[in-house]
């Protein structure tokens, strides 16, 4: 599991995920915060459904995308935590489809 | 209607050596970087990054600290979380802050700095949650002080055993690193090492960082294939052959790893020529001496100009913007020779550890089960069937499979179906080439482009 | 590869055109080799909106439109793939009462012509169809029996189709003469000589080229239209969509992403195969997007592009004979239009190709019709 190594939250604020309360360090990224609250499933893919987290948390691999206030397709890597956000994990938008 | 001399996409060692020198040479400076400081990935949170997590990074990062103040300090308008979405023949950059809009400027000239991305690893069940990129790993610990306390470290490349070394430094060493490294590699490598005694620190470091993780028990696995992920919903054991023998891990977490390649969004968005470099196994901006692209104005600067490190970084970016500082009526380029030295200088391990670390070959042309895009969860196997029904290159499969379509926009699988279409179709991978990139370069909200300016003739700061 | 090939049927350009009368030309007996200087659907062909549309066509297409929508009903029996084809309804949305009168005035006129696939949709119908479009729409112009498909799918299954039925296709070869010789026609290409008996100018943008060395004159314009592909987007529209006074081509397709059109035209530069966004335009697309469909505002572009297509000064194709030579015909210049014209105007070019006549209304599309003017 991630854990935190040699620091503690020194200015914690708190953000939501899936109505789950959870206290990070300000400036982390969304990414991070949920890693480290051991939450491994951002998205559901979008052909098959399967769980998807994130990569390479560097903005290129686009598999950390997640919902941010209501907002899609926010790349959790790339995004700083800011204190009241409620983060959900993106459905796939459609049905399945074989292509 | 340019509104400044220069500007420069990305702000690490490239970007900001770059800067620097460009604005001390007179020029009007703009340097765009998505994140929100500056760094890049190798020098990523280097201005807060406590003192005791420094030590753990080692002084090669935090040699990037006086690099960050003196690039504060120069005069370029530096704009921070501006995300680059499109830039056209004429220079004119796009760009967007998320949460403000998107603004645009012009340039003289362009400097992209964009860096490296990790080489895609695909292989069964690299897309399982706890699957993460070796650089991952190492982005949570310079930038949250974050590790994973079991993870296995699978594939090749100096940047594995680092991270494994800061780990144990970190005081968690990873579980074991299955190096996909073939017997018989290390003598084949060592041919290139006589010119690389001048670099000789960089062995030497890399010897005793293997002392270490060997003295704390961290077993490694050599020669090792036919690599398996397994999980149902996340990762849960790695499975290999290491010289001949199967072996199987449990572990929670796995860092994949197989050597960094340029990131060519921006040059292939430009229309710029690439060529296939043998010895780097990736494609390359093809540029002149002095780092332009077949492009008139735009240079790279960088590990985006092929694979050379941190130090070659931020000396290519100097030698850029004293390229277009000449070509603006200043006389630097006369200094340009000693850094010229000091780049050939810092080159001459390149060889060694590109022979060393070559990709694996199940990396480059995985087997047909193997998801190949990520995105649209597309296979190897699809991909050689549309081209057995005559689809030639990456852009005919594109448009047939959807490869590649997805909001990645192919950086995850454009080097792959590009060497399983050349292997496929046994043609020199020059011939392949790679996927058309269009814009927006990252998605765009279509509301935002509702609301851009059509015709800017100046830079309306966000 | 320099040895000289003989056919029946040389066709230059293997667009949806020439892939289309390569097919139905070698359905009739007839030996073809295709000429094509990059690869099947590489321009227009491959990149357009993929609307199959027989809804506000221009009057004199109406009739071979509606011949081709007979071809997609039937789509995979011809090329053993489904190309993507979905039936459904296309749908201009009126603004005003002006747009609507003007609607209500071509029904009129399509009736009379004796064509009836277009009706016109109250402001309760237009809901039904579309319950996600702006209150402010009154009312449009619809086909319900139209569609849409895969433009790059659809080529390429044509090309492969022709392929098995005994057509040799020749990409990344470019044709540069067309000239005769003796009672054949010569077309040079850079990688040696094609020979036959019939020749079909299908080059698209750049067919105005060998309409000149015909002696004709064709005035075609290379454009590029500029189209916009957003990520998956939860389902809220099943039809095909245009506005009737602004640009503006809408669909969401199958998988849930929505491909924006419309026309609006970016730079093209037809020697060099590249295409050029223009967003300070593109902008005018994203905004009719938006204000049609409200619920665009959180949609995401994943990508835009644009490809080159050929358009002639009055927004019709050339279809035809060669007016100055025997044996010589064109199919070209349809004005970012053509897609669902393919595989109709295939058809009857074999059969003016094959047989020396055709029954389907083809001459207000003359190629003469550029010279008298001239």
């Amino acid at each position: 599991m991630f854990k935190r190594v040699m620091t503690e939250i020194r200015n914690p604020i708190h953000i939501e995920f899936e109505g789950q309360t959870i206290t990070v360090e300000k400036g982390e990224t969304v990414a991070a915060a949920l890693m480290l609250a051991g939450h491994g499933k951002f998205r559901e893919s979008s052909v098959t459904r399967e769980d998807r987290g994130p990569f390479c948390l560097m903005g290129v691999c686009f598999e950390c995308l997640v919902e941010i206030d209501g907002t899609p397709n926010r790349q959790a890597c790339m995004t700083l935590a800011e204190d009241g956000m409620k983060i959900r994990v993106q459905k796939a938008a459609f049905e399945e489809t074989t292509r | 209607m340019k509104t400044h001399d220069v500007a420069i996409i990305g702000a690490g060692p490239a970007g900001m050596a770059a800067a620097i020198e460009a604005t001390r040479n007179g020029l009007s400076t703009i340097i765009l970087d998505e994140n929100p400081a500056p760094g890049g990935q190798i020098y990523r949170s280097i201005e807060t990054v406590p003192d005791q997590r420094a030590a753990l990074l080692g002084p090669e990062y935090v040699s990037g600290r006086s690099l960050a103040a003196d690039f504060r300090a120069c005069s370029a308008e530096y704009v921070a979380a501006a995300t680059v979405w499109n830039i056209d023949a004429g220079l004119q950059i796009h760009y967007s802050i998320a949460g403000k809009g998107s603004a645009q400027v012009t340039a003289g000239s362009l400097i992209i700095a964009t860096g490296a991305i990790e080489r895609p690893t695909p292989m069964p069940g690299w897309t399982l949650p706890g699957v993460t990129t070796a650089g991952a790993l190492q982005v949570l610990l310079k930038a949250q002080g974050a590790i994973n306390d079991d993870v296995v470290l699978v594939g090749s490349g100096p940047l594995l055993y680092l991270v494994a070394d800061q780990m144990l430094k970190a005081g968690n060493a990873p579980k074991a690193i299955v190096e996909t490294v073939p017997s018989g590699r290390l003598l084949k490598a060592a041919r290139h090492l006589p010119k690389a005694l001048k670099a000789f620190s960089y062995l030497r470091k890399g010897l005793s960082m293997m002392r270490r993780l060997s003295k704390a028990g961290v077993p490694v696995y050599g020669d090792t294939s036919s690599i398996v992920i397994e999980g149902t919903n996340k990762v849960e054991a790695v499975r290999f052959l290491s010289k001949g023998k199967q072996h199987r891990i449990e572990t929670t977490g796995v860092g994949l790893h197989q050597g960094v390649i340029p990131n060519q969004q921006v040059t292939r968005l430009l229309g710029c020529e690439h060529h296939w470099n043998e010895s780097q196994q990736c494609f390359v901006p093809a540029l002149d001496d002095r780092f332009e692209t077949s492009v008139e104005g735009v240079f790279v600067a960088g590990d985006g100009a092929g694979i050379g490190g941190a130090v070659s970084a931020a000396l290519r970016g100097r030698l850029v913007a004293m390229r277009i500082a000449e070509k603006n009526g200043r006389d630097t380029w006369s200094e340009h020779r000693a850094i010229q030295a000091q780049l050939a200088q810092d080159a001459t391990i390149r060889p060694f550890l590109e022979t060393l670390y070559a990709p694996s070959p199940e990396n480059m042309v995985p087997a047909d089960d193997v998801m190949v895009c990520r995105c649209e969860e597309i296979s190897a196997g699809q991909i050689r069937h549309a081209v057995d029904l005559g689809a030639p290159g990456p852009n005919q499969v594109k448009s047939y499979l959807r490869c590649g379509m997805g909001p990645c926009q192919g950086r995850m699988c454009g080097t792959t179906v590009a060497t399983i279409i050349a292997e496929h179709r046994q043609k020199d991978i020059k011939e392949i080439d790679y996927y058309r990139i269009r814009p927006p370069l990252k998605p765009l909200a279509l509301s935002e482009l509702a609301s851009i300016e059509s015709e800017p003739t100046r830079h309306t700061p966000l | 590869m320099s040895t000289p090939s003989t056919a029946d049927l040389v066709v230059i350009g293997s667009g949806i055109h020439g892939c289309s009368a390569a097919l139905h030309a070698a359905l009739r007996g007839l030996s073809v080799v295709v000429i094509e200087k990059d690869t099947a659907g590489r321009h227009a062909s491959g990149v357009n909106a993929g609307g199959v549309r027989r809804l506000g066509r221009l009057l004199p297409e109406v009739p071979i439109s509606d011949r081709s929508m007979k071809i997609w009903d039937k789509i995979s029996n011809l090329v053993d793939d489904d190309c993507g084809f979905q039936k459904a309804p296309q749908i201009k949305v009126a603004e005003t009462e002006d747009e609507m009168e003007a609607h209500r005035e071509r029904v009129r006129v399509l009736n009379d012509m004796g064509f009836h696939h277009e009706t016109i949709l109250s402001q309760a119908e237009l809901r039904d169809y579309l319950p996600a479009v702006s209150d402010h729409c009154i009312g449009g112009l619809a086909s319900l029996e139209d569609g849409f498909a895969l433009p790059y799918q659809t080529t390429f299954a044509f090309q492969r189709k022709a392929i098995k039925l005994g057509v040799r296709f020749y990409e990344n070869t470019r044709a540069q003469k067309v000239q005769r010789d003796g009672k054949n026609w010569r077309v040079v290409t850079d990688r040696g000589t094609f020979s036959g008996t019939y020749l079909l100018n299908c080059a698209g943008a750049w067919a105005g080229n060998f309409a000149q060395q015909l002696g004709e004159y064709a005035p075609v314009e290379a454009i590029a239209p500029m189209m916009i592909v957003t990520a998956r987007m939860p389902r809220f529209c099943n039809a095909v969509v245009g506005a009737t006074g602004r640009p503006l081509s809408f669909k969401q397709m199958e998988n849930g992403t929505v491909v924006i059109g419309g026309g609006l035209r970016g730079i093209a530069s037809p020697e060099t195969n590249v295409s050029q966004m223009l967003f300070g335009k593109l902008k005018q697309t994203a905004d009719t997007a938006i204000s049609i469909f409200p619920v665009m505002k959180t949609a995401t572009i994943v990508r835009s592009w644009s490809g080159i297509e050929g358009r002639m000064p009055d927004d019709m194709p050339v279809i035809g004979r060669s007016s100055t030579e025997e044996n010589v015909f064109h199919a070209f210049g349809f004005s970012a239009h053509g897609f669902q014209m393919g595989p109709g105007v295939g058809e009857l070019m074999a059969e003016l190709i094959a047989t020396g006549e055709t029954n389907a209304p083809i001459e207000p599309f003359n190629i003469s019709r550029f010279t008298t003017k001239h």
